[in-house]
């Protein structure tokens, strides 16, 4: 697939301040399709808080978030259709079972679905927990099932809080793996994390908030 | 596949919590087994005197319907909020109250319908006379969704707060005295052989009112709540 060069996702002279202290100011940066961006820095330095910003869960203090040129607080429809965003909570109901858990977040969550929630929970090695109720998963597997939603969604942008959390070596692998491949059909992935996933190919930069 | 419809989408979130009430029994069933607690404590404390219990039963009832609302209501946004599905539903594409109202209405039908359905055996506990039932579970079929919807946008604003509970009365109370008023008027009016019509037209009015403004309001409540 042949990425689309007018898409792009720009942050443009953040600023985010807890109480007094200033957890980041003037942060901008500029991506491309295919490209993949680590957000470096210890724990409290505001990871999470940028992310939510990106996403448009909460609000900068300054700055703007764009995509397409476009203020996302503009057009919120547009760009919700085109996000994935994946906390450090999975968003998963431990109620239902990992497949009703996808199915429901894949009506609601976007727009065009890339391939089913069977399939989706295959890749991720989960196929023998399709029809179990989530609370009796482990915390690796909760995990999965939530990295499951990327799979499904047809989105542009992806933005992970700390993907690998709770993942064995082989979820680690599954995960750069799904970052690579996003990455080469023209999507934009944006994660948090101390230890950058090894993604050679990819056009990987990292934007580090500890100073 | 293609871009799922409004309607479709409405209905699989609608589905999701019923579901979700279903399978964790004490939530529901709380504030039901209070509403019958209640009102079934009142015969005991004031004795089998038809005549008073007769004059106080609407009243009561309809306390005790909208204490019991009230005792749900923290858990309406409480648990998607702490596993991180609200954020989900506030970054869909579709419309937030479209959703909002989903919620509510599942949130409704666990917990005001199950009270219209036992009020006519609470009511005959409490010595109403039998064609005045009719009326009362109409009150209650008016009255007890404007709850909800009222109540959603309390739930809104608290979610974020780890101690709720006592906020949302405060902030609900109020705007639920006119449904209380109207509501428990028109049973009593009704015994003493007048119209209600117009006490029924204002809480039809009441229950339109707060459809079209409070999903659009909890929706708006739930962003500020998650910033």
């Amino acid at each position: 697939m042949e990425p689309q060069p007018t898409t792009q996702f720009s942050a443009i002279d953040l600023d985010c301040y807890r109480g007094d202290e200033v957890l980041f100011s003037r942060l901008s940066f500029d991506l491309v399709p295919g490209d993949v961006l680590q957000i470096a820095g210890e724990n409290g330095s505001g990871k999470t808080s940028l992310l939510r910003i990106l996403c448009g869960l909460s609000l900068p203090d300054e700055g703007e978030v764009c995509w397409n040129g476009q203020s996302i607080r503009k057009n919120r429809t547009d760009f919700f259709s085109d996000l994935v965003y994946l906390s450090h909570q999975n968003g998963i109901k431990d109620e239902l079972t990992a497949l009703e858990n996808l199915e429901i977040d894949s009506l609601i969550g976007s727009t065009n679905r890339a391939m089913t929630p069977e399939q989706a929970l295959q890749k991720l090695d989960l196929e023998s927990r399709t029809n179990i109720f989530c609370r009796s998963l482990s915390a690796g597997q909760k995990r999965r099932v939530g990295l499951a939603r990327l799979l499904i969604r047809k989105a542009k942008l992806w933005l992970i809080d700390e993907p690998v959390n709770a993942l064995d070596p082989k979820g680690r692998c599954a995960v750069e793996n799904i970052i690579r491949n996003h990455s080469q059909m023209g999507g934009i992935t944006i994660y948090t994390t101390h230890f950058p996933l090894e993604l050679e190919g990819c056009p990987h930069r990292t934007v580090s908030l500890s100073e | 596949m293609n871009q799922a419809s409004l309607p479709h989408i409405f209905l699989t979130l609608l589905r999701r919590d019923l579901l979700l009430t279903a399978r964790s029994r004490n939530e529901w069933l709380n504030p039901v087994l209070f509403f019958i607690i209640v009102v079934s404590l009142f015969p005991l404390a004031i004795g089998p005197e038809t005549n008073t219990l007769k004059t106080i039963a609407p009243g009561i009832i309809w306390v005790s319907a909208l204490l019991a609302t009230l005792l749900s209501l923290d858990g309406l946004f409480r648990s998607d909020f702490i596993d991180g599905t609200l954020e989900q539903l506030l970054l869909s594409p579709h419309s937030m109250s479209v959703l909002v109202l989903a919620k509510t209405l599942a949130h409704w039908l666990a917990t005001g319908l199950p009270l219209i359905l036992l009020s006519p055996l609470l009511a005959i506990f409490m010595h109403i006379p039998l064609d005045t039932i009719p009326l009362l579970m109409l009150t209650l079929l008016l009255g007890t969704p404007v709850l909800s919807l009222i109540g959603a946008i309390g739930a809104a604003l608290t979610v974020g707060l780890r101690r709720g509970g006592v906020l949302i009365s405060l902030l609900v109370l109020p705007l639920y005295i006119p449904v209380l008023i109207f509501a428990a008027n028109a049973v009593a009016t009704h015994a003493m052989g007048l119209s209600v019509e117009s006490h029924l037209s204002l809480l039809g009015a009441l229950l339109f009112l707060s459809l079209a403004l409070a999903p659009w309001a909890t929706a708006s409540a739930l962003r500020i709540s998650l910033e």
